[in-house]
């Protein structure tokens, strides 16, 4: 057996050279859309969005064909440790849709909350109703348009919102305009007392000191979260002060019934959570007058 | 002589493109990065250069010099840099008063770049027509022309959106395409100063 053991071992590098170039698995649509490839595909159990084919794609979002109320994916799990700074929203924004799962989710979990998810690219919007069973309802709208565009003809209105959740930077391209201090503050003035703004976001490069600054200039401390694996870092920013360990902890306990079904070890995140200052503070602010995000991403 | 009109068609060129780049940043917090906000910036610099190339080929008719070709650099300043102030007021009020974000966009394309794109567009037929002595040699002078000018342009879009966004704000990179061109309006001018002796002979 030990002299196939280099072969095994060269087997497997081809296998992986030749095949990971290629779709994360098999694919069951593609689409250019105007704004990037859209694509659906399928491996084993999971059922996966993506926006690109390049060989360090990211997956956008996935269902679990067997379990299809469980958040697949790590980063989305994190974004419901958002429940822990406002466990009862009425009322939700959510820039990004993806497959749909987040909303899909929260629209279960909370029936009577009316949900809003804005997202630019119709492409989108209906893979995710004809291949992730989303559907809209009286509670739950989708609004095709560019978010700064949604939240700024909505800020009239005065704050509308208990939970935010900003989901609409890719592997690939990070809408600048979503990631500047004008935008935190249209957003935080969105924000009803109490409610909190979850951002799915980057853990590494120079962008994180920079995205950090930017955040800690418009809300002060907050609290994130990041995962090993993945390279996602969750951001949770609050219009009101942050909520202690102990509030945080029974929080978790009071949700953990209710988040069980989806996947989601609430229990995991009070631990995890933290509002360490571990960014270089000098970093410059992002605004719109300075936002070289996607530029900041590569070193 | 023809050296400087060659510089000066390639800063041109240049600061075209480096103010069409950021036309997509400035209109961006208030009309998003959606593709018709591109194609509204699009739309405004290609009907403002196409309407400056008019004006400047039928502006060269009448006494062309030098000095007018460095006025209208000096007047492309003037009608550049006010962005600065008024641009977010001027998007607010566009913003508030059309809806439909496409319009909107191509509104404020409109009321923030078209004079200056048009004042810029009618630098390349003046060049031409500076350039120029002989017919035989108008075709070659007048490519040498769109070379540089066109080369200025790729080298506006690229210093603009790999360098100048990371290293400056907007409204400085605005403010340094106006110092350049103000002061290649000099230049223009002063080098007409100088040939002036020279004309009257």
């Amino acid at each position: 057996m030990s002299q196939f053991g280099p072969l095994m071992l060269g087997l497997v590098l081809l296998h992986s050279v030749s095949v990971a170039p290629r779709a994360w698995g098999e694919t069951i649509h593609r689409e250019r859309s105007l704004y990037q490839t859209v694509l659906v595909s399928k491996r084993g159990h999971l059922l996966c969005l993506q926006f690109s084919q390049r060989r360090n794609h990211r997956l956008q979002s996935c269902r679990d064909e067997r379990h299809r109320q469980r958040l697949a994916l790590t980063y989305t799990k994190m974004m419901m440790s958002a429940l822990l700074l406002n466990p009862a929203p009425g009322r939700i924004l959510i820039v990004g849709l993806g497959g749909g799962s987040l909303p899909m989710a929260l629209a279960a979990l909370y029936p009577q909350a009316s949900i809003d998810v804005v997202e630019i690219d119709r492409a989108v919007v209906e893979a995710a109703r004809r291949y992730f069973g989303f559907q809209e309802d009286a509670g739950l709208k989708v609004h095709v348009q560019d978010a700064r565009v949604f939240t700024r003809r909505t800020s009239g209105d005065g704050p509308a919102y208990d939970l935010i959740m900003l989901d609409a930077f890719g592997a690939d391209y990070i809408p600048e305009h979503l990631m500047t201090q004008e935008f935190l503050q249209e957003a935080k003035a969105l924000l009803r007392e109490g409610g909190v703004l979850a951002a799915n976001t980057f853990a590494s490069s120079k962008l994180y000191d920079h995205e950090s600054v930017t955040y800690h200039e418009v809300f002060g401390p907050f609290l994130h979260l990041r995962s090993a694996q993945s390279g996602n870092r969750i951001i949770l920013a609050a219009r009101s002060p942050l909520p202690s360990l102990m509030t945080l902890s029974s929080r978790a306990a009071e949700l953990a019934e209710a988040l069980d079904p989806y996947g989601v070890n609430i229990q995991n995140y009070p631990a995890r959570l933290t509002s360490k200052v571990d960014w270089d503070t000098e970093a410059r602010i992002l605004t719109d007058q300075y936002a070289p995000a996607n530029l900041l991403k590569e070193r | 002589m023809s050296a400087l009109i060659h510089a000066l068609a390639f800063g041109g060129g240049f600061v075209i493109m480096s103010l069409e780049l950021l036309g997509g940043r400035v209109l961006a917090p208030y009309f998003g990065g959606s593709i018709y906000v591109w194609g509204s910036i699009i739309t405004v610099f290609m009907a403002s250069l196409a309407l400056g190339y008019l004006l400047g080929g039928r502006w060269s008719l009448r006494s062309p010099s030098l000095g007018r070709f460095g006025g209208i650099f000096l007047a492309g300043a003037v009608l550049l840099y006010p962005l600065v102030y008024f641009g977010e007021p001027a998007m607010i009020w566009i913003f508030e008063a059309i809806e439909d974000p496409r319009y909107g966009s191509l509104a404020a394309s409109m009321l923030l770049f078209v004079c200056p794109t048009l004042m810029l567009g009618m630098i390349s037929p003046y060049a031409v027509r500076l350039a120029i002595t002989t017919a035989e040699e108008s075709g070659n002078i007048a490519g040498r022309l769109y070379f540089v000018s066109t080369t200025g342009s790729a080298l506006g879009t690229l210093g603009t959106s790999f360098y100048f966004v990371l290293w400056w704000e907007i409204n400085t990179i605005l403010g340094l395409l106006t110092a350049a061109l103000l002061l290649m309006g000099a230049a223009a001018l002063a080098a007409n100063w100088m040939r002036r002796p020279s004309r009257t002979r």
